[in-house]
């Protein structure tokens, strides 16, 4: 689960992570208000979205609007945050449509001396949480780590102790960090690591993290996701969801317990367990298709997910022809076999429908759709089952 | 022979009450597994399917002399019922749980790295040493005893594979479903250590999916120490990067962790990669073949 910038800098405040002021704005009058109150004679102005690249962005509705802007008076901030809610910001992140920006956050301006990169994740090669900090901040990191790598510091540290001191040492004295900054950096460092830990992330990313001309390090930006599985030992952070962030299929996939992700194909696919799922999306393409989506109905699917599923397919207008592929380990060729006759009723299929059917009860889920009367095009094997469902749009 | 598990294996179930539990304890009974007993602390007394129940895994040891575990207890307890049975000095633990948090892995990583246990999983469907010993979900049938080691971070993307190995009369020696989560007990190279050291493993098919890079880490090892002929397959050559597809472990990140980088880097080892799904089968035969 992604959170907003300024969701996790209400975080960062409660760990004492070191932020600058700042408010939430949902509209220009707020933000204007915001403003008078941050009290200075400049802020800076960021629309709110989960997607990155917001400062190269420009709106749809207003292209001369970027989407962090740097404004010097309460009436400059109204403007700006007029042009940004209810928008839509286009990113490198956000794809041609872009994202509706709903709220806007308006934070102090500060001295910078210098700009860094940081960012915790769960490192799967060593199976411990891994500190990264580098000296190009500002710029996007992917390119560093494929040109300089050596420029991206890591440590390792241990959940149950968090970052030592130690460690902190070690990057500042090769990021050259001295005295009160390095005061800071370890403080900041070591606070942020166990947020990390404490609220369950698998990623925070702070870029720019910043050294100010007064020696502090503080996050400018912030950029957390958490671990869904972690979710049920935090209820209030649930309440941090925008659901208005989320492609609305898959939201409601997820609701019934279903794994979803919307692709750009026009072959809809059903599928049980995440791996054959990838795989029926491969042979889909391997013979020249191209899938509309990834879907696991899971290892215990019972007929209302599956009836679900296959209205979650079909309400993508894309969609002209479905390939259900199972392969019965807990889940029954049976119950399958009764979802699509369920489903067949009540979504009625306009567009062909291939099965491919393996596993637990195959025999019988077979015969119950021969006998079902649906214009079924049954396949024996995965590779028949591509072809079919390719061809029958050809 | 076979890895992990063989006729002589004594399976206890933790979280035997539950649902899941009491079904999968029944299903692997009825393949042939010896199911000993199970373990739901405060139900000690009771039986399910005629297997004792007690409270604790130790003393579920004590009375049975079980040497490996299913686990099915809910996420939240899944690390303390996986640190439970390595205390309890249990050599195979098998956590079939889908959901645990990445953190409590951490942890558990560690304890057992320094124990004598072997953790499978978790979100896992578990390993079986057809004829002999299933411990997991999987479906027994399709499984037919022989020759070709497998492993996989997906459950019925196996079975596909295992289906169609069952298909060309080649069979299994032990399949092990490694887990689909970013951080499981027991690795790739784990596994291939010990299909080259097993005398009825000839051949060995590694199924991998984006996300990571267990799958080039693999790759490394078997150009290295590994003389037995290799198969594998990549799930996820179109899954679009930064979309979680199912598993936790499955997406790609920064660009780290495509199908395509996987697979050169499998190419590079020498081992014989299929271009779909539907091939996992054909490249076992092949890569058997070029062995001659």
């Amino acid at each position: 689960m992604k959170i907003h910038e300024y969701q996790a800098k209400e975080l960062f405040r409660s760990f004492q992570v070191p932020i600058l002021q700042g408010f939430v704005a949902r509209t220009a009058q707020e933000a204007a208000d915001a403003y008078r109150k941050l009290g200075g004679d400049l802020a800076v102005i960021k629309a709110q979205l989960h997607a990155g690249g917001r400062g190269k962005g420009t709106f749809i509705e207003v292209p001369t609007q970027r989407g962090v802007q740097l404004v010097r008076s309460a009436e400059d901030a109204s403007v700006a945050a007029k042009n940004m809610i209810g928008n839509r910001l286009v990113t490198v992140q956000t794809g041609t449509a872009g994202s509706m920006v709903n709220q806007v956050y308006l934070e102090q301006g500060c001295k910078i001396a210098r700009e860094l990169y940081l960012a915790v994740v769960v490192d799967r090669a060593e199976k411990l949480p891994l500190l990264m900090v580098s000296s190009e901040g500002g710029v996007e990191i992917e390119k560093v780590a494929a040109e300089t790598p050596e420029k991206i510091l890591r440590e390792h540290f241990d959940p149950a102790h968090g970052l030592m001191s130690y460690q902190v040492r070690k990057l500042c004295k090769k990021l050259n960090i001295q005295g009160n900054a390095a005061k800071s950096a370890d403080f900041f460092m070591r606070k942020l690591c166990e947020l990390f830990v404490r609220l369950d992330c698998s990623m925070a990313e702070i870029n720019p993290l910043v050294i100010t001309e007064d020696d502090k390090m503080i996050a400018l930006d912030a950029k957390i996701t958490f671990d869904d599985n972690a979710m049920f030992r935090h209820p209030d952070l649930k309440e941090l969801r925008d659901i208005h962030e989320e492609e609305p299929a898959e939201l409601r996939a997820a609701n019934s317990g279903l794994s979803f992700v919307k692709l750009d194909g026009n072959i809809g696919c059903l599928v049980n367990g995440a791996g054959l799922a990838m795989a029926t999306m491969d042979i889909i393409k391997y013979h020249g298709g191209a899938p509309a989506n990834f879907l696991d109905v899971g290892g215990g699917a019972n007929t209302q997910q599956v009836t679900e599923a296959f209205r979650i397919i079909l309400a993508d207008p894309n969609v002209k022809a479905i390939l259900v592929n199972i392969f019965g380990g807990i889940a029954r060729c049976t119950t399958i076999a009764q979802a699509i006759i369920d489903a067949s009723k009540e979504v009625g299929f306009e567009v062909p429908l291939v099965v491919r059917l393996e596993g637990t009860e195959v025999e019988e889920g077979k015969k119950m759709l021969r006998e079902s009367g649906l214009a079924i095009i049954s396949a024996d094997d995965l590779t028949d089952a591509a072809k079919k469902v390719v061809a029958s749009i050809a | 022979m076979s890895i992990f598990v063989n006729s002589d294996t004594r399976v206890i179930c933790q979280g035997i009450t539950g649902k899941a539990g009491a079904f999968h304890t029944k299903g692997c009974k009825e393949y042939g597994t010896k199911m000993v007993g199970g373990v739901t602390p405060g139900k000690s007394g009771e039986t399910v399917e005629g297997l004792p129940v007690f409270d604790t895994v130790e003393e579920a040891v004590k009375q049975t002399g079980a040497n490996a575990t299913m686990i099915f207890v809910p996420p939240p307890f899944t690390a303390d019922a996986i640190l439970e049975a390595v205390d309890a000095g249990i050599e195979v633990i098998c956590a079939i749980t889908e959901g645990v948090p990445v953190i409590d892995m951490v942890h558990v990583y560690d304890v057992v790295k320094r124990s004598k246990s072997v953790l499978i999983g978790p979100n896992c469907p578990g390993v079986i040493t057809p004829g002999q010993c299933k411990i997991g979900i999987m479906p027994g049938y399709i499984h037919q005893p022989g020759k070709v080691g497998i492993m996989s971070r997906s459950g019925t993307l196996t079975y596909e594979a295992v289906w169609q190995t069952s298909n060309l009369k080649l069979g299994q020696s032990t399949c092990v479903g490694l887990g689909g989560d970013p951080i499981v007990g027991t690795s790739f190279i784990d596994v291939f250590e010990r299909f080259q050291q097993d005398d009825q493993t000839e051949v060995i098919l590694m199924i991998g999916e984006i996300g990571g890079d267990a799958e080039e880490k693999a790759a490394e090892y078997v150009r290295n120490h590994v003389t037995k002929p290799v198969a594998a397959f990549i799930a996820g050559r179109t899954a679009p990067p930064g979309k979680r597809m199912g598993h936790a472990g499955a997406i790609i990140t920064g660009g780290k962790g495509t199908a395509a980088e996987k697979v050169s880097a499998l190419e590079a080892a020498g081992i014989v990669v299929a271009p779909s799904p539907a091939e996992m089968g054909q490249a076992v035969a092949e890569a058997l073949r070029r062995r001659g």
